[in-house]
């Protein structure tokens, strides 16, 4: 039997990163996947003929660019492609449309609200400095509040010293932002419901937060402090999907040597005596390692695949209450041809770009309580992108597809189990919502798949259909993540790791958790590091 | 807006009140914007523009700068409150310039309150600042805010000729107005239509700005371009304007400033006293924002200073760094503004200095390039203390002749 | 000579001790009081004759320090005995707590419940200390601060590794997971996580925020337990009054304050006095505000002399109530089903939905339909409070809007004061035969009677972004104001309301520094 170095379960981005960045390193490193395809949550699917679905994630803004350039992603075949402009629709007549020029925005945020349009520009200064702040912890390994070895002081002194060159002022201003609800931050600057709605729909996605719930307003920055570009805040699609993203990470993995194995899902970590030693596959095959890595979520890989026995106490009890409620709900629609929508005037620039179906702060919370009562809205809050209108190579020429990501779509329903039924009434709900801003839509429709978190978790295996691994909330944030203690990438059975969205930084295509795994693994196992630091210090 | 047939309507610039007789003169269509307006870089040759307002008259569109009108009986205690001069004392039919800060003192935006009536005053700036007012106005029982940015033309119109022309468009007495001096003039006959008319601008010379209502701007224009037909009247753009109020010294947002409230760091903003503005800032009137930080930066020195610098040889300075030697090892500031003056003759710059070292040498390491190739060189500088630029004529009530 | 050390605006419990403290240590001390009786939301009231009670009807975290500070024992202060909490279930299938077990549930949460408490008190006592301190300026390199920190560091350490860390973890968590962690009971997660909701616009769902109550409400000598005093709560007040007065503190009733004093010259502004109502100016050194945060920035000081971005921080305090409260006279004590005597506090609410539902209405301006409550019946406790045999009934009805869309007309308090007897009747069917009077106070109500600007027990939400140091707001969050000689003592100061002291205390020791 073949011994390897290191073994990753599960062929998402972060374990492919991971991986990639062991294999320079020098280990024999092999990568498992249950599925037949690798990528996770970040794939390119054909799932109609003539259209490329990027089935889970569709847009992309936080991948790490000096991970990008190390890896060599471009060579591997990977472009990213900023996409402009996106219309949010409300009750009004008017939908609000931010123009990528400066000008263009500023005089249509004007024509719905002079007052909004002023402060925007101090709102997103705000955020800005709110953003590159994270920004710096992204790509390093949260510290140990609790230790006293010099690496966790040190970096708890890197952290307290980023803090405290905000300045006084603003060090409160940004405690308060981190524990503040959406709503109540938004409300300090806009006064237009559209314009709130727009700027709150980052603070809600894939959370199982309302806008007013407290601490939603983080979130919010969690989504703007991406960048294409030093384009901060701006987001991106990649070329050919996000299948792409996945394929160029497994090219820089394969350049270094790394295996995968797709068809190989892991029944079982072997654990003997308080080590990780391998792990079984579900075909009853054993692949022993030195090492071993879950890039799955904190829930699945201690609940599930690893023997309640092996675990010292206390952990399987962290696992069964760490929190990664599933609350989003996905469509991929093939459409024969470009949407119109009511009141847009038929532009490259804004009819092609991203829909954000809110309306208002309000309708966003209803659409959360009917989550906590175990439903969807009639009225949902629906963000969508048609990609293949800047991206040639993934739907017909003249035809095109849609993601519309949909919050909120509850994992559990009240009313029992989800059916196939319940699915595609939910699809419905979905399109006739956009029906109602894009009269005809429908007819527009050539294949659609409806995805609730059940599916979700059916077929790439997060939890709850929960997109980040976990909620984002400040239990489970920087060193909570996954769990205190556990912060660090390593877990409780020695030579086991993560590296998947359950470790810090947290969920989004960022490639930030497995490569901060890769530190952390070749730091024990005495090998030069071969993660990059971040370009992003001298901001 | 519809499916209108122009498709890009919404990415399109506004057109300001003047814009169908700026634009039939706008020859090299030179545009660039402010505050979402189509404005004009310049109009044919920037050099030319910028002689008008030395040597005859020209005109400036302000359409695009943002009026505030603010009414009710206590606006005065809202104003005075925001801003750091008192303008408790300002008369009606007067206007002063003022700055404002936040809590921590730095300077959002500089601008002129305009005293209309006992409880009528209007402000303009360079930018939005609604936000800030209506965050201002907080707690004062009786006050509206009414932007009329858009509802107001406004026209800037410099130059020694600027008062002869005024004479002849048939304003009596407007000799007469002092600078910042308001006057009022029935137009075109009266029925109800002012034009009012006050002595100011951003040149450092002779100079009125003209204020009508939006539907009377093209006829303000016309009978403003005939009488000044035999002066040389031209409009000027951006780049003519930005020279003038260089030599005059004043500050320019985004060039000397950044409006504290759009800035990312918290030390990349400034305070008045940074920016040679303390004559602005009066601690004996009732509270104002910013009060006890400006009266900490008051105490403890200004880390930078703004300063009017004379520069050796002809090559401009713009964004040279500046030092306390020739060999360039100890940096003191930096250049924010630089340019050949033409009608002093002299190689002149605004600096942000380090104010230890002001009495010291002053040296600018200076790039500049020849026919693509760059060059370096480190020219020694001489602090100023007065404007560049700053004729009589600018003061003198009532102006001399042409 | 009408000039004092200081004046106080205020006389609830936060005012009077500030008072008492400073008296004690030398000062000539005035405190004003608007209405004619003291003890702001714990001032004693007759709503009907003979039938008294007051709008806080128990008390959970009065400071000991401060009771043996101003001896306050002496003046007659008495807690009755602890209070069992019963959470009401309509088959009579109650969760009772009392004397740290819990009854009525099965082992698993019962056994889970002593690891619960343990856990919860460990957590308390880390903070304790915390409550009774100024907080720290942040970006200030004083060394006394960083000292408090340093040492709020160390308490945390010296819990342990694991301790430290599930602490830092379980700080932000909503009370809705807390106690899912925890518990199998409906019934009895609603209960626990009760305290740290209540008088709060927060549910069980919302983060940030009911961790940190419910340690702040174990901080007390109860250790979270609550009982009411001889002489119900108001008893507290009234022995508040007597160590101040005994300590040469001046309290004028019926004295509104109009306005406060503000001399501005050169260097600055400073509080020189108060303007009543009437006109008349009292000068001070200094003046104290336990009014709430806005009635004190923008009734009395005047956004004219504050800065702009503090007048709009203060400004978007959260300061509406969403709590009304409920009284009744009963011609006698209501039978509970299930019940043997409705001598503890109980709290109707089924389970952590109905909370979270309940909030769900307020949160859009509409009171909630099936209101959820806390019941207590002082008289049981106290029998001064009611005519001989007959019954008061006190009850904080949850979530219940400071602004109701449509406005609190009569008979939209009518309809929801009807909508809370037929909740307490599902327990107690007997018990609308017996009302002789009834009167439902809505937060619009709370804030015309006790002068608390939206009617919240803790003049501004309790919540992370305003707490601590940053309780208002950073620039007074120590007590003292941007304005020289005005200083906060209220409950919009650290570390908040609920009859517990600490702001009046604190302020006093600021001041006294």
């Amino acid at each position: 039997m073949k011994q390897y170095d290191a073994i990753i379960i599960g062929a998402g981005h972060n374990g492919l990163t991971n991986a990639a960045y062991l294999a320079k390193a020098g280990l024999d490193v092999i990568v498992v996947e249950k599925n037949d395809y690798i990528g996770g949550a970040a794939v390119s699917r054909e799932l109609h003929e003539g259209w490329i679905y990027s089935n889970c994630s569709y847009v992309c803004s936080m991948m790490r660019q000096a991970l990008h350039r190390d890896l060599n992603l471009t060579r591997h075949g990977l472009v990213l492609v900023p996409y402009l402009g996106t219309v949010g629709f409300g009750d009004g007549d008017r939908p609000l449309i931010s123009y990528h020029n400066a000008d263009a925005s500023y005089l249509e945020l004007r024509r719905h609200s002079p007052h909004d349009a002023d402060s925007m520009f101090r709102f997103q200064a705000d955020l800005a400095r709110y953003a590159q702040l994270i920004r710096k912890t992204l790509l390093r390994t949260p510290p140990d509040p609790t230790s006293f070895r010099p690496r966790d002081i040190q970096e708890m002194l890197f952290l307290a010293k980023q803090f405290w060159m905000l300045g006084e002022r603003e060090i409160y201003e940004y405690m308060r932002f981190f524990t503040m609800s959406a709503a109540e931050f938004l409300d300090d600057y806009f006064e237009n419901d559209l314009i709130k709605a727009a700027m709150a729909s980052p603070a809600v996605i894939g959370t199982a937060l309302g806008v007013y719930s407290p601490g939603s307003a983080y979130i919010l920055l969690h989504h703007v402090m991406g960048d294409v570009d030093g384009n901060i805040g701006a987001w991106g699609l990649a070329r050919g999907g996000m299948g792409a993203i996945s394929t160029a990470l497994a090219g820089a993995l394969q350049e270094h040597g790394g295996e995968i194995r797709t068809n190989a899902g892991v029944e079982r970590i072997l654990v003997k005596g308080g080590k990780a030693i391998g792990v079984a596959l579900e075909d009853g095959e054993e692949i022993s390692a030195r090492i071993v890595v879950s890039n799955l979520d904190a829930k699945r890989t201690f609940t599930q695949i690893i023997d309640k026995d092996d675990l010292p106490p206390g952990i399987y009890d962290k696992a069964k209450n760490f929190k990664i409620r599933g609350s989003s709900g996905k469509l991929n629609i093939a459409l024969s041809g470009l949407p119109k929508f009511t009141g847009v005037p038929d532009n490259r620039y804004i009819n092609r770009g991203g829909q954000l179906f809110a309306g208002s702060l309000e309708t966003m919370e209803r659409a959360y309580d009917c989550w906590k009562r175990g439903r969807w809205s009639d009225d949902p809050f629906i963000e969508s992108v048609i990609p293949s209108a800047w991206d040639p190579t993934v739907a017909p020429p003249g035809k095109h597809w849609m993601a519309a990501f949909v919050q909120y779509c509850p994992s559990k329903l009240a009313d029992g189990p989800w059916t196939p039924e319940k699915r595609d009434q939910f699809g419905q709900t979905v399109i006739d919502k956009i029906e109602r801003y894009s009269p005809g839509f429908k007819d527009l429709i050539v294949h659609m798949e409806v995805r609730t978190p059940h599916e979700i978790e059916a077929e790439i295996g997060l939890t709850e259909g929960n997109i980040f691994q976990g909620e984002l909330t400040l239990d489970q944030l920087l060193f909570n993540r996954p769990f205190p203690g556990y912060a660090q990438y390593r877990m409780p059975i020695k030579n086991m790791y993560m590296c998947g969205s359950s470790t810090h930084p947290g969920g989004g295509v960022s490639s930030a958790c497995g490569a901060n795994a890769a530190r952390e693994i070749l730091l024990d196992l005495k090998l030069p590091n071969t993660v990059p630091e971040d370009d992003c210090y001298d901001e | 807006m519809t499916n209108t047939e122009d498709r890009w309507a919404g990415e399109r610039l506004m057109e300001s009140h003047f814009h169908p007789r700026q634009a039939a003169l706008n020859l090299r269509d030179a545009w660039s914007s402010w505050n979402g307006y189509k404005f004009a870089n310049y109009y044919y040759d920037a050099e030319y523009e910028y002689f008008c307002i030395r040597n005859s008259c020209g005109t400036y569109d302000i359409c695009p700068m943002q009026k505030y009108e603010i009414t009710g009986p206590d606006a005065e205690a809202m104003l005075n409150r925001m801003v750091t001069r008192n303008i408790a004392n300002l008369k009606e039919n007067r206007v002063t310039y003022v700055c404002w800060c936040t809590d921590e003192g730095r300077m959002i935006d500089d601008g002129t309150i305009f005293k209309l009536g006992p409880e009528k005053f209007m402000l303009t700036c360079g930018s939005p600042c609604l936000a800030w007012l209506r965050k201002s106005a907080f707690g004062f029982g009786d006050v509206t805010i009414t932007d009329m940015s858009d509802e107001t033309a406004a026209l800037s119109f410099q130059g020694p000729a600027s008062c002869e022309v005024l004479k002849k468009l048939g304003l009596e007495g407007i000799e007469t107005a002092k600078p910042f001096d308001i006057m009022h003039f029935p137009f075109q006959g009266g029925s109800g239509k002012e034009l009012m008319v006050s002595r100011t601008g951003f040149t450092g010379d002779l100079g009125y700005e003209l204020w009508i209502a939006p539907e009377l701007a093209l006829d303000l224009w016309d009978a403003l371009y005939d009488a000044g037909d035999d002066y040389g009247i031209h409009p000027y753009g951006e780049v003519a304007t930005n020279m003038a109020r260089l030599e005059a010294g004043f500050i320019m947002p985004d060039m000397e400033f950044s409006e504290a409230l759009k800035t990312i760091h918290f030390q990349h903003d400034q305070t008045p006293f940074e920016l040679n503005l303390g004559w602005l800032v009066d601690f004996k009137k009732p509270h104002f924002n910013g009060r006890r930080a400006l009266l900490q930066d008051r105490d403890k020195g200004p880390a930078y200073k703004l300063t009017k610098l004379d520069i050796e040889g002809n090559k401009v300075a713009e964004g040279a760094y500046l030092y306390s030697n020739r060999r360039c090892t100890q940096e003191i500031g930096y250049i924010t503004s630089a340019m050949w003056s033409p009608v002093v003759k002299a190689n002149i710059a605004l600096a942000m200095i380090k104010p230890e070292y002001l009495e010291g040498d002053i040296w600018a390491e200076i790039y500049y390039q020849k026919e693509l190739r760059q060059y370096s060189k480190v020219a020694k500088c001489t602090v100023k203390n007065k404007p560049f630029w700053r004729p009589a004529r600018a003061r003198a009530t009532p102006p001399p002749g042409l | 000579m009408n000039h004092y050390d200081t004046i106080i605006i205020g006389a609830g419990h936060n005012g009077l001790i500030c008072a008492a403290y400073l008296a004690r240590s030398g000062q000539r001390v005035l405190v004003l009081e608007a209405s004619d009786t003291l003890g702001g939301m714990a001032a004693p009231r007759e709503f009907h004759p003979g039938f008294k009670t007051s709008v806080a009807h128990s008390v959970s975290q009065f400071s000991a320090k401060i009771t043996r500070d101003l001896d306050l024992e002496a003046h007659g202060f008495k807690l009755g005995k602890t209070l069992t909490t019963v959470g009401l279930n309509d088959a009579g299938e109650h969760v009772v707590l009392q004397d740290g077990a819990v009854s009525g549930v099965g082992p698993d949460d019962a056994s889970a419940y002593a690891d619960y408490r343990q856990m919860m008190q460990r957590f308390a006592g880390v903070l304790n200390p915390v409550w009774l301190q100024t907080m720290p300026r942040i970006g200030n390199n004083n060394l006394s601060e960083i000292l408090t920190f340093a040492s709020i560091g160390l308490r945390l350490r010296l819990l342990g590794k694991d301790h430290m860390r599930e602490f830092l973890r379980v700080a932000a968590l909503p009370a809705r997971d807390l106690m899912d962690e925890n518990f199998d009971s409906e019934l009895l997660k609603a209960v626990l996580g009760w305290d740290g909701l209540i008088g709060s616009r927060m549910a069980p769902r919302s983060p940030n925020g009911a961790v940190l109550v419910m340690l702040y409400r174990m901080s007390g000598a109860l250790s979270g337990d609550h009982a009411i005093p001889n002489g119900g709560v108001g008893g507290l007040i009234t022995s508040l009054h007597s160590s101040a007065v005994e300590a040469g503190v001046e309290v004028r009733t019926g004295s509104r304050v109009g306005r406060i004093l503000i001399q501005a010259d050169e260097s600055g502004l400073a509080a020189t006095g108060v303007e009543l109502a009437d006109g008349e100016q009292i000068m001070a050194d200094r003046v104290v505000s336990a009014a709430d945060p806005k009635t004190t920035f923008f009734d009395l000081v005047g956004v004219q002399n504050l800065e702009i971005e503090f007048t709009n921080r203060i400004r978007r305090l959260r300061c509406d109530g969403y709590v009304a409260k409920l009284h009744l006279a009963l011609d006698g004590l209501p039978a509970f089903d299930g019940l043997e005597r409705p001598d503890g506090r109980m709290i109707i609410a089924p389970d952590m939905d109905s909370i979270e539902f309940a909030f769900d209405d307020a949160k859009y301006g509409e009171s909630a339909g099936q209101p959820v409550m806390e019941i207590v019946i002082p008289s049981l406790q106290d029998a001064s409070l009611a005519p001989n045999g007959q019954h008061v009934l006190s009850a904080h009805v949850m979530y219940v809007p400071y602004r109701l869309k449509g406005g609190w007309t009569d008979e939209a308090r009518e309809a929801l004061c009807e909508r809370a007897i037929d909740t307490i009747a599902r327990y107690a069917p007997g018990i609308r035969k017996q009302i002789l009077h009834r009167e439902l106070l809505t937060p619009l109500d709370l804030e015309r009677t006790c002068n608390v600007t939206g009617g919240h027990w803790h003049h501004t939400e309790f919540a992370m972004d305003q707490m601590l140091m940053m309780r208002p707001t950073y620039d007074a969050a120590q007590y003292s104001t941007p304005i020289p000689g005005l200083y906060l003592c209220g409950a919009g100061s650290h570390p908040g309301g609920g009859l517990m002291g600490g702001p009046g205390h604190n302020a006093a020791h600021e001041i006294l520094k």
